[in-house]
């Protein structure tokens, strides 16, 4: 336990520490609130009742992954991995601590966010506060589960901003963050339940922000749920120590195992 | 029986299509420093990162106290200690933290004693890749023995650096040793080999071409013995000159230098021809073959079978 917790403690002060993973779990997500509740609140009015789970959201995917990816490629190429493997720690701790580390950031930014954007912003409180926090921790989970699998998937840098982007832009301009989902054209809102933050959000307008939700938001917690634990046991099981000497011999095209809840709430949870 | 900490029997690794490692076979005995030297690509890597449970052989056994590094891993991270060839820290971990976080993992608490011993104590919040080479390897060395292992496994431990820190370390190799800690060295220093090693084992393109204390092996050469000559007025470099038991002679800058098979009959006779010849010894030095001279013509034997060792 010991041990754990001097990695949960490296782990977590290395992303205040390190100046990229300081811009991805903070700098960036709170700037962009601060123009967000700033620009969009006098352009959209709309805006301010969903401002606070959409800026969670940017934040979410600023820090799993923009921000959680990339160290993994890199102790892994730099033989970091086989250094610890040599020294006992295991794989578990490697894919869990950083998840957990994420985790904390955070939910660090959301408590700024949701007490601030109120008395700054006029932005919409939480009705329920079990809801949102459950949806929080949920969602923090899932995208960090879907970031650490795209670490360990990714064979470089490249691979990752190909991977990461795959999702982050899709979910601005679809998951329901700027436009609200119920005002898409069916073909796109299709698209957008293969995101995980159109499921995030109308989780969090249906249950915790007393708005009418697109679908039944339970479906959107359990879609949320079930694909957080598969990419959280996928990156377990396809975890490399070595890039130069794979052990786990298994394919990463497993990851895309992943996307099985969302394809299937794309096809059962279209209007 | 001796006592065996290190046993590779008949161990080959095969990447692809590539022999790394051949059939090789070799122990290591309990307090001894092991030499594994060779050029680059001639298998001490695959044969150190096969001890540490990094690479699974294609054939052969490899046991560290009994336990199998790939079949047994969490027996032998406490056995082992292992600085690293390349870096294996993350750049942003302090000397301190990496100190405690290794530390942790192994069950024993943190050894600040170790940190301030390696000249680390003025650097304990210094990130690692603020950290020079020198520092980087210090503080790879006080991680990989804070745990006190009976084994240590150093990867061109030396690689780098300058002579302070050379001689500290080996200093720290010499403390562990006469702890009875047992240490397998690849290194492609052959000076360092010879003054650090009992014993050592030569490499080439992934067989073993010589074994035994380098002592042992310098004298399974040629046995040539090199005689550097320099006089006043270089009388040794004018003339054709034949000296007794000479095979080979060059000149290099002011030096005249001799390969004789007896230094006994060839140094009397090089002394009588200057005193013939009215000139001055300045300087006169004998030199028995060196462990580089003796894996020099281990790899010239290799090239000129064509590789067929």
């Amino acid at each position: 336990m010991t041990a754990f917790l001097h990695h949960f403690m490296y782990d977590f002060r290395t992303g205040l520490r390190d100046k990229s993973l300081l811009l991805m779990n903070y700098l960036f997500p709170l700037g962009f609130y601060a123009l967000m509740g700033l620009l969009m609140t006098g352009l959209n009015p709309t805006f301010a009742p969903t401002m606070i789970p959409a800026m969670i959201l940017v934040a979410m995917m600023a820090c799993t992954l923009l921000g959680l990816p990339n160290p993994v490629v890199e102790s892994r190429e730099a033989g970091i991995f086989r250094s610890f493997k040599i020294n006992g720690v295991p794989a578990l701790s490697i894919v869990t601590i950083p998840v957990l580390s994420s985790f904390v950031h955070i939910i660090l930014v959301s408590i700024l966010i949701t007490f601030t954007a109120g008395p700054l912003f006029k932005a919409g409180l939480p009705l329920n506060w079990g809801y949102f926090v459950l949806i929080l921790l949920l969602t923090a989970f899932t995208m960090a589960s879907i970031g650490m699998l795209i670490g360990v998937v990714s064979p470089n840098s490249r691979s990752i901003v190909l991977f990461s982007q795959s999702i982050f832009l899709p979910s601005m301009i679809l998951g329901g963050l700027m436009v609200p989902s119920n005002m898409l054209p069916p073909g796109l809102y299709r698209i957008s339940l293969l995101l995980p933050t159109s499921h995030a959000m109308n989780a969090w307008l249906g249950l915790a922000f007393g708005m009418v939700p697109v679908f039944d938001p339970r479906w959107a917690l359990l879609v949320l749920l079930s694909s957080g634990v598969i990419a959280f046991a996928l990156a377990i099981y396809l975890f490399n120590w070595d890039s130069k000497n794979k052990q786990s011999g298994h394919s990463p095209f497993l990851a895309l195992i992943t996307l099985v809840p969302y394809v299937i709430a794309a096809i059962f949870l279209a209007r | 029986m001796q006592d065996e900490v290190v046993l590779v029997k008949d161990f080959t690794k095969v990447y692809s299509e590539v022999i790394a490692v051949d059939g090789i076979s070799f122990e290591v005995h309990h307090g001894e420093i092991f030499g594994l030297l060779g050029p680059n690509g001639a298998g001490k890597t695959t044969t150190m990162e096969s001890l540490e449970g990094l690479r699974q052989p294609t054939h052969g056994s490899l046991s560290i106290l009994g336990v199998n590094p790939m079949q047994q891993p969490k027996r032998l991270h406490n056995l082992i200690g292992v600085q690293l060839q390349s870096s294996g820290l993350p750049g942003s971990m302090t000397s301190q933290e990496a100190m405690e976080f290794f530390c942790a993992y192994h069950h024993v608490p943190p050894r600040q004693d170790l940190l301030l011993r390696l000249g680390l104590g003025y650097k304990l919040s210094a990130q690692f890749s603020t950290l020079t080479t020198g520092l980087q390897r210090r503080l790879a060395l006080a991680l990989a023995i804070a745990h006190d292992p009976p084994v240590v496994l150093l990867d061109e431990p030396t690689a780098g650096l300058d002579v302070g820190s050379r001689v500290e370390l080996h200093e720290v190799m010499r403390e562990l040793r006469a702890k009875g800690t047992t240490i397998i060295l690849a290194t492609h220093d052959m000076a360092e080999a010879e003054k650090m090693a009992d014993r050592v084992a030569i490499l080439l393109k992934g067989r073993i071409a010589a074994t035994g204390s380098p002592t042992q092996l310098t004298a399974t050469g040629s046995g040539l013995v090199k005689i550097s000559v320099s006089s006043e007025a270089g009388s040794l470099s004018q003339g054709a000159t034949a000296f007794p038991e000479v095979s080979q002679q060059l000149i290099k800058d002011e030096y005249v230098i001799f390969y004789s098979r007896d230094a006994g009959a060839t140094v009397p006779a090089i002394l009588d021809y200057l005193k013939t010849h009215t000139d001055h010894l300045v300087d006169l030095r004998v030199e028995r073959p060196s462990l580089e001279d003796r894996f020099l013509e281990i790899t010239q034997t290799d090239l000129s079978n064509g590789g067929k060792s």
